[in-house]
């Protein structure tokens, strides 16, 4: 009687077990919290350090063309205007992602309603394939191919926001085909077979009907492909120009943030105004990936109501 | 069950053997020696190369060499993390160094040469030409006896040690204007080398036939002209330590200054030897002819 007892009050192996996995599970879970929490933590000290220990004006910061640190502009301050680097930052993005958005959607419709098959067989590896490419390669693809036919069709050097979407426009193409594929798939056969079942012929399903359908999907998957644009530092850097003047237009050499963060971090001694400064761009950085996150998840749930309605 | 027991303690006996010995490994590094050299990039060639050699004939001695760039070699020496910061400018031109806080040995000196793509039909330019052009005042080589091509200024990046040897002694101080740039010299030569009517500046080992190197008032970039300070744009390569360097790393200094390694591998690997300079120079810039 008592061993019954004692067996039913003790823990159970299997109870043992899951509570070891659980611990497991929620230090690794911790560890990561952790280490994410440091990176915001580290970053923005460092980058709060111009504003505060440096006395920059945090709107001239955003404002300002200049870009010199260590050396005084025309008004007298350092001269550290982040102004050229954002707007070369959103623009190659958003030119970026307008190009590759209608490739990506035409390759995923193709892949998933027009021609699964080889989809499935062909297309999908491939695009895959592309993921896998180094962004070196890339840059260095551009540099040698892109630059000179920027230069002898556009004008110019060659070095510019021109190139430089040329470039992210193969590198996003993937993630944003790939992820419009998935959400082409997830739109419910019966919508399909309803459409057909009413005289709409392959075209008016496919475009009254599935993609409005995987309309949040497919927006998920361009900020996605942005937010990879926005981050790429090496194939920009190469074909770009990175020079920190406002782009007068499309041709004329510009930079990113990520570029003069890459060029100018090792030339910088820590805790100097150069070395803050640079600090300060990557917290720009780091917050737009935020701003981008945010946004997926907030279309996400936006589109989870609508096809719960 | 068992099973899984007996694997759990076999994973125990290993890292417990790993640990012990990684243990016993880290008793013997510190008795054989090490020191690390991090910094400029144009300089690691050479540290990396006699480390090498160095290591060969010294056993049990490992020289670890690391880039960064020159200010990473100079605030990692500054903070201690490191027995050597190689560095391409002297620490005194550097913000945030506190120069009287290191000890400055110079290994090697590079000369630095403009260079402009091929097509452009420019060889010599004299100094007041070639500081209007990277300030930004000339604007097509025209105006300098080339063809009709607009001028493409190519910069190293800011705070790069090419950069501000090529601002202090071919400008003359001046900074130059706000332009395209690469941070690294193979990029900015094979971007010179594409582009037409592009001007960037490198050390004479990155010069070749793919680029044209350009006389300054009318002197040609060589080594023998750079030993007799006839080129004037030239720096130092310089190994910074602490004020009381250890002995390993005084006598890795002393062997790079040494006559082994000062007349080969400082040769083959495109620098010149501080022993054939005729001049010495100054943080400050000062020129003063050595006897």
């Amino acid at each position: 009687m008592d061993k019954i007892r004692a067996s039913l009050l003790k823990k159970s192996i299997a109870s043992k077990i899951e509570r070891r996995g659980k611990i497991i599970s929620l230090t690794c879970l911790a560890l990561i919290i952790l280490v994410v929490f440091l990176i915001f933590y580290f970053v923005a000290s460092r980058g709060l350090a111009t504003f505060f220990q440096n006395h920059i004006n945090f709107w001239q910061f955003l404002s300002g063309t200049q870009w010199n640190p260590g050396t005084t502009g025309t008004n007298g301050q350092p001269a550290v205007g982040a102004l050229p680097m954002i707007v070369g930052s959103f623009l190659i993005t958003i030119l970026s992602a307008i190009v590759a958005t209608p490739f990506a959607i035409g390759t995923a419709v193709f892949m998933t309603e027009i021609s699964p098959r080889r989809g499935a067989q062909i297309l999908r590896p491939v695009t895959e394939l592309l993921v896998g490419i180094p962004s070196v390669v890339y840059g260095f693809i551009g540099l040698q191919v892109v630059v000179p036919f920027v230069r002898n069709t556009f004008g110019g050097s060659g070095y510019g926001i021109l190139s430089g979407t040329f470039v992210l426009f193969v590198m996003i193409l993937p993630t944003v085909t790939s992820m419009s594929a998935d959400a082409l798939n997830a739109v419910p056969r019966y919508y399909r077979e309803a459409s057909l079942a009413l005289g709409a012929t392959r075209w008016q399903t496919i475009y009254k009907v599935v993609l409005r359908a995987a309309i949040p999907g497919m927006l998920t998957a361009i900020v996605f492909g942005m937010a990879r644009a926005f981050g790429e530092a090496l194939a920009v850097q190469m074909v770009i120009g990175n020079a920190t003047l406002l782009p007068q237009n499309l041709v004329s050499p510009a930079s990113t943030l990520t570029s003069i963060l890459t060029m100018g971090i090792g030339n910088t001694v820590m805790g100097s105004l150069q070395n803050n400064a640079l600090w300060s761009l990557a917290m720009i950085l780091l917050l737009m990936s935020l701003v981008f996150n945010m946004v997926i998840r907030y279309i996400g749930r936006k589109g989870k109501l609508n096809n719960e309605r | 069950m068992k099973k899984s027991r007996v694997i759990q303690l076999l994973g125990l006996i290993l890292i417990g053997v790993l640990v012990g010995l990684g243990y016993s490994q880290r008793a013997t590094t510190d008795a054989s020696e090490s020191i690390t050299a991090v910094g400029s990039t144009a300089l690691q060639p050479l540290v990396e190369a006699a480390g090498e050699q160095y290591s060969s004939e010294h056993t049990g001695v490992f020289i670890n060499v690391q880039g960064g760039g020159s200010g990473t070699g100079l605030s990692q020496i500054q903070t201690g993390a490191v027995a050597i910061g190689n560095s391409d400018i002297f620490a005194e031109e550097q913000a945030g160094i506190k120069a009287s806080k290191l000890k400055d040995h110079r290994v090697a000196v590079v000369g630095i040469a403009p260079i402009i793509n091929k097509k452009t039909g420019v060889t010599n330019l004299t100094s007041q030409e070639l500081t209007a052009i990277f300030t930004g005042k000339i604007k097509n080589w025209q105006a300098v006896g080339g063809k009709n091509l607009p001028i493409v200024l190519i910069n190293r990046a800011q705070g790069s040690g090419t950069r501000k040897t090529f601002e202090s002694y071919a400008l003359n101080g001046r900074k130059s204007a706000d332009s395209q740039e690469q941070d690294s010299s193979g990029l900015a030569r094979s971007i010179v080398a594409s582009t037409p009517g592009a001007i960037s500046y490198v050390a004479f080992s990155y010069l070749d036939t793919s680029v044209t190197a350009l006389q300054v008032n009318g002197v040609k970039p060589t080594e023998a002209n750079v030993k007799n300070n006839h080129w004037h744009i030239w720096s130092y390569e310089h190994l910074y330590t602490g004020l009381q360097p250890n002995q390993l790393t005084k006598k890795f200094i002393n062997y790079i200054l040494s006559a082994a390694v000062q007349k080969k591998l400082v040769k083959q690997l495109g620098y010149i030897s501080v022993h054939d300079m005729q001049v010495q120079r100054s943080a400050t810039g000062k020129i003063t002819t050595v006897k």
